[in-house]
C-alpha cells in the first residue's frame, strides 16, 4: 500500500476515534452544568447526585477524548507534512488560537471541577462548569472554522509557493464555517441527550432511583427535542452550501450522475462508478434535490459526469454515508416527539423505554456518518479545489506509516474497549445512594 | 525581521513552560514504581498531580500549535523527520493521560498493575525522548534542500542526543522528586526528600558533561561568544541549579522546587540562545537549514498570532496559578477517602 492510503486510513481511525468522545463532551458538559446549577438554586440533593453521576461518566469520556485530541494535532506534521508547509499559514493559526483560548480553558479548569468540590462555593463550582462548557464549545468553535477553511478556503492568496492568509475575518465568519459549527455540535448535543435518555431508561425499566432518573431523562429530553430539529434544519441549510460550493460533494451524496433539472431525490441508489450510473434506484422524488438545494423543483444540478474523473469524490462511501445519517436524523425527531407523548407516564413505557436503550449508539453512528460525508466527499482535494490529498502526504516511508497505522488500531482498539466498558459499568451501577 | 524573532523567542518560551509545568508530572511518574511502596503511597502520588497534569499538558499543545502557527514549515520539517521519535511520545502520552483515570475505577490489584507500568512509561518514555529530539535539533539533523530527512529513529539514538535525554530524565526527577517533597508528608515525604539529594550531584554531573559536550557537538556557543552578555543565562541556570541543594539543604522544599523551575527554563533557554536564528539546523548543508526567517509565517499572521498570545498568555498563566494556589497544601490519607479521588 501506498503513503497516501495508509496516511488517510491512519488520520480517519485517528480522528473517528477521537471524535466517539467529542460530541459527548460537548454535550455532557452542558448538561452537567446545568443540573448541577438546579443544586445550586433549588439545594436539592436529587440534583448533586444527579451531578455527580453524570460527571463521572463525563470524566471517564473526557480524558480519552484529551489524549487522542492530542495526537491530532501533531498528525498535521508528521503525515501531511506538505500540506502543512503549504497552508500553515492559516490552517495552523487556528489550530494555535484553539490551543491558547480554548483547549487550556477546558483543561485547566476541568481539574479545578473534578478535585474542587470542598475548595469553592457551591456556585463558584457550578462556574466553573459552566467554563469548562464554554472552552469545549469554543474549541469545537476553532477547529471546525479549520476544517471549514479546507471545504471552502477563503481569505488567502498564493504567494512564494503557498497559501498565505489575506483576511483574517473572511476565515472566521464565511458561512460554511458558521453552519458546519452549529450542525457539528447540534449533532453533538443530541449523542448526548440520547446517552442521557438511554441510560436513564435502563434505570426506570429496573425502577431504581426513579426521581432521579426521570428528572434525568426529562433535562435530556428537553435539550435532545431543540437539537434534533435544529440538527436537520441546519443540514438542510449546510446542503445548500454544498451545491454551491462544492458541486461534486453534493453530486456524490445523492449518487447524481448526469446535470439535469427536476433534479430527483433517490430513496435508495446503488452507484456503479465504473459506468458512471446507478446500478440500482428505487424511489425517485422527481424534483426533489432541485427543490433542496435551490428551492425551485425546476433548478437545475449538476452531475458527477459533468467533472473529470479525477476529481471526484468516492460516489459509494460517500452517498451510502449520507443517506444513513439524514435517516438517523429523522429518526432522532421521531423518538424524541414519541418521548414529549410518554414524558409523564415514562415508568410505564416499557417498549419507549426499550427502545431508547437501544437508540445509544446510534447518533454515534450518525457523527461519524456526517464526517464521512464531509471528509470523504471532499476528495481527492485535502483543500477543496486548491490542494489534492496525494501531493499533501509526508515524505516517510510507508513502513513506517503501517507501523503507526498498526500501533493505533491495537492501542486505540484496546483504549475503545476499556473506556467505554467503564462507561457502561458506572452507567449501569448508578449513582450513590442517598446520604438521608 | 523583529517578528520572526519575537517569535522565535517566544517558541522557546512555550516549550521552557511544558517542560517546566509536565516536568515534575513525568519525574513523578517515572518515581512511582520506586518511591510507590504501597497502594496509599501510590495514590497519594498520582493525587498530588491530579487536579493539575491536564492542564500542564496544555502547554505542550500550545507549543505545538504554535510552531504550526508561526512556523509552518519547521512544523512540517521537524515533525515529519521526527515520525518514530514522536509517535512514540504520542503513545506515552495516551497511556499517562488515561491511566490516572482509569486505575482506580476497577477493584482488582491486576487492573492496577496495569495502569502502574502504564504511568511509568508514561512518564519516563516522554522526559527522555523529549531530551533526545531537543539535544537532536541543536546538535542538527541530516535535511537535504527539500527539507527530507535522510535517517531513522536510530539517527537520534547517537552519544550526544541521548545525553540529551539523560540531562531531561535527571532534570524532571529531581523536579518531580522535590514536588512530592512538598506535596506528601510522613515516610513518603522523606523518601522523596532523599531522593532528591541523592540524584542532585547527578543531574549536577550531567549538565557539566553537557555544557562541555555541547562544545564539541553543537555550534550553540556561536551565539554566546558572539554576544558574551548571553553567558548570564548559562550563570543564572547554574545559579538556579545550585540553589536546588541550597533550599533542599535547609529544607524548604517549595524554594528548591521553585530554583528547579527555573533551573529547567534556563536550561531550555541555553539551547534556544544557541540556536538562533537556526530551529532545525541540517548537517548536509547549513544552507538548508530552516530558521525563523526562512521557516516562518506571513507578517499578517504573525502580528494576529501576537495579539492572540499576548492576550491570552497571560490569561491562561492567571487561572493556571489560581488553580496551582487552590490546590496548595499537602496530600492526605483522607483526602484519598474522596470519591473524585484517583
Amino acid at each position: 500500500m501506498d503513503v497516501v492510503l495508509l496516511s488517510r486510513l491512519q488520520f480517519a481511525a485517528a480522528t473517528m476515534f477521537h471524535f466517539l468522545f467529542v460530541p459527548f463532551t460537548l454535550g455532557l458538559s452542558i448538561l452537567v452544568a446545568y443540573m448541577e446549577t438546579r443544586y445550586v438554586k433549588t439545594g436539592d440533593e436529587t440534583y448533586l447526585r444527579m451531578t455527580k453521576f453524570w460527571g463521572k461518566l463525563f470524566l471517564i469520556n473526557f480524558a480519552l477524548g484529551v489524549v487522542t485530541g492530542i495526537t491530532l494535532e501533531f498528525q498535521f506534521g508528521t503525515n501531511w507534512s506538505r500540506y502543512s508547509a503549504y497552508v500553515g499559514d492559516i490552517f495552523g493559526s487556528l489550530l494555535a488560537i484553539e490551543a491558547t483560548v480554548a483547549f487550556s480553558l477546558e483543561s485547566i479548569l476541568l481539574g479545578v471541577w473534578i478535585f474542587g468540590w470542598r475548595k469553592l462555593s457551591k456556585k463558584a463550582h457550578a462556574a466553573v462548569m459552566w467554563l469548562v462548557a464554554f472552552g469545549s464549545t469554543l474549541s469545537a468553535v476553532w477547529i471546525l472554522i479549520a476544517n471549514a477553511w479546507m471545504q471552502h478556503p477563503v481569505g488567502f492568496t498564493i504567494r512564494d509557493g503557498r497559501a498565505e492568509l489575506v483576511d483574517f475575518a473572511a476565515v472566521v465568519f464565511q458561512e460554511h464555517a458558521i453552519f458546519k459549527f452549529l450542525h457539528t455540535v447540534s449533532a453533538a448535543y443530541v449523542l448526548s441527550a440520547f446517552f442521557v435518555m438511554g441510560v436513564s431508561a435502563y434505570h426506570l425499566l429496573k425502577k431504581q432511583n426513579v426521581d432521579l432518573f426521570t428528572r434525568s431523562f426529562k433535562i435530556a429530553l428537553g435539550f435532545g427535542t431543540i437539537f434534533s430539529f435544529i440538527v436537520v434544519i441546519v443540514g438542510d441549510i449546510n446542503g445548500i452550501i454544498v451545491a454551491e460550493k462544492q458541486p461534486t460533494k453534493l453530486a456524490a451524496m445523492e449518487s447524481l450522475w448526469d446535470t439535469t433539472t427536476r433534479a430527483p431525490v433517490y430513496l435508495f441508489a446503488l452507484p456503479d462508478e465504473d459506468n458512471e450510473k446507478n446500478k440500482i434506484e428505487i424511489g425517485a422524488l422527481p424534483g426533489m434535490l432541485s427543490f433542496l438545494v435551490h428551492h425551485d423543483i425546476n433548478a437545475e444540478v449538476r452531475g458527477l459526469k459533468e467533472f473529470p474523473k479525477d476529481e471526484r469524490p468516492p460516489v459509494l462511501i460517500t452517498s451510502f454515508a449520507f443517506k444513513g445519517m439524514v435517516g438517523l436524523g429523522f429518526y432522532f425527531i421521531l423518538a424524541t416527539v414519541l418521548g414529549w407523548w410518554k414524558r409523564n407516564r415514562l415508568v410505564d413505557s416499557s417498549t419507549y423505554l426499550k427502545l431508547m436503550i437501544l437508540s445509544i449508539p446510534l447518533p454515534y453512528v450518525a457523527c461519524e456518518l456526517g464526517w464521512i460525508v464531509a471528509e470523504v466527499g471532499r476528495q481527492p482535494w485535502i483543500v477543496y479545489g486548491l490542494m489534492k490529498t496525494s501531493d499533501a502526504v509526508s515524505p516517510v516511508a510507508a513502513s513506517q506509516v503501517l507501523t503507526t497505522l498498526i500501533a493505533f488500531i491495537v492501542v486505540y482498539g484496546l483504549l475503545g474497549v476499556t473506556g467505554f466498558y467503564l462507561i457502561a459499568k458506572n452507567a449501569l451501577n448508578g449513582p450513590e445512594p442517598a446520604v438521608n | 525581521m523583529v517578528l520572526q524573532t519575537i517569535w522565535f523567542f517566544l517558541w522557546g518560551l512555550l516549550w521552557a513552560l511544558f517542560f517546566m509545568t509536565d516536568g515534575f508530572d513525568f519525574g513523578v511518574g517515572t518515581l512511582y514504581p520506586f518511591l510507590g511502596k504501597s497502594d496509599q503511597d501510590k495514590r497519594i502520588m498520582i493525587n498530588s498531580l491530579g487536579p493539575l497534569w491536564d492542564g500542564n499538558e496544555v502547554w505542550l499543545i500550545t507549543a505545538g500549535g504554535v510552531t504550526f502557527a508561526a512556523f509552518p514549515t519547521v512544523y512540517a520539517v521537524m515533525f515529519s523527520s521526527l515520525y518514530s521519535a514522536l509517535m512514540l511520545i504520542l503513545f506515552a502520552l495516551i497511556l499517562r493521560g488515561v491511566s490516572f483515570e482509569f486505575r482506580g475505577k476497577v477493584d482488582d490489584p491486576r487492573w492496577r498493575k496495569i495502569w502502574d507500568i502504564c504511568i511509568f512509561i508514561g512518564s519516563f518514555l516522554p522526559a527522555l525522548l523529549f531530551g533526545v529530539a531537543f539535544a537532536n535539533i541543536f546538535k542538527g539533523l541530516p535535511i537535504d534542500h527539500n527539507g527530507i530527512y535522510h535517517g531513522t529513529l536510530f539517527t537520534l539514538l547517537n552519544p550526544y542526543g541521548l545525553l540529551g535525554g539523560v540531562l531531561f530524565v535527571m532534570l524532571f526527577l529531581v523536579h518531580g522528586a522535590l514536588w512530592l517533597a512538598i506535596k506528601t508528608q510522613g515516610d513518603l515525604h522523606h523518601r522523596a526528600a532523599s531522593v532528591a539529594n541523592k540524584l542532585w550531584p547527578v543531574l549536577l554531573g550531567v549538565v557539566v558533561i553537557f555544557l562541555i559536550a555541547s562544545k564539541f557537538s553543537t555550534r550553540l556557543y556561536d551565539n554566546y561568544l558572539a554576544h558574551p552578555a548571553f553567558f548570564m543565562v548559562i550563570l543564572i541556570t547554574v545559579f538556579a541549579l545550585f540553589g536546588i541543594k541550597y533550599f533542599m539543604v535547609k529544607e524548604t522544599f517549595f524554594k528548591a522546587w521553585f530554583a528547579s523551575a527555573l533551573t529547567i527554563v534556563g536550561a531550555t533557554f541555553y539551547g534556544i540562545i544557541g540556536l538562533y536564528p537556526d530551529m532545525f539546523p541540517s548537517t548536509i548543508d547549513s544552507q538548508f537549514s530552516l530558521t525563523a526567517h526562512n521557516a516562518s509565517s506571513s507578517p499578517l499572521t504573525l502580528k494576529i498570532m501576537l495579539i492572540v498570545v499576548i492576550i491570552f498568555i497571560p490569561v491562561v498563566i492567571g487561572y493556571q496559578i489560581w488553580a496551582y494556589t487552590l490546590f496548595k497544601g499537602k496530600v492526605t490519607k483522607e483526602d484519598l477517602a474522596y470519591e473524585e479521588a484517583y
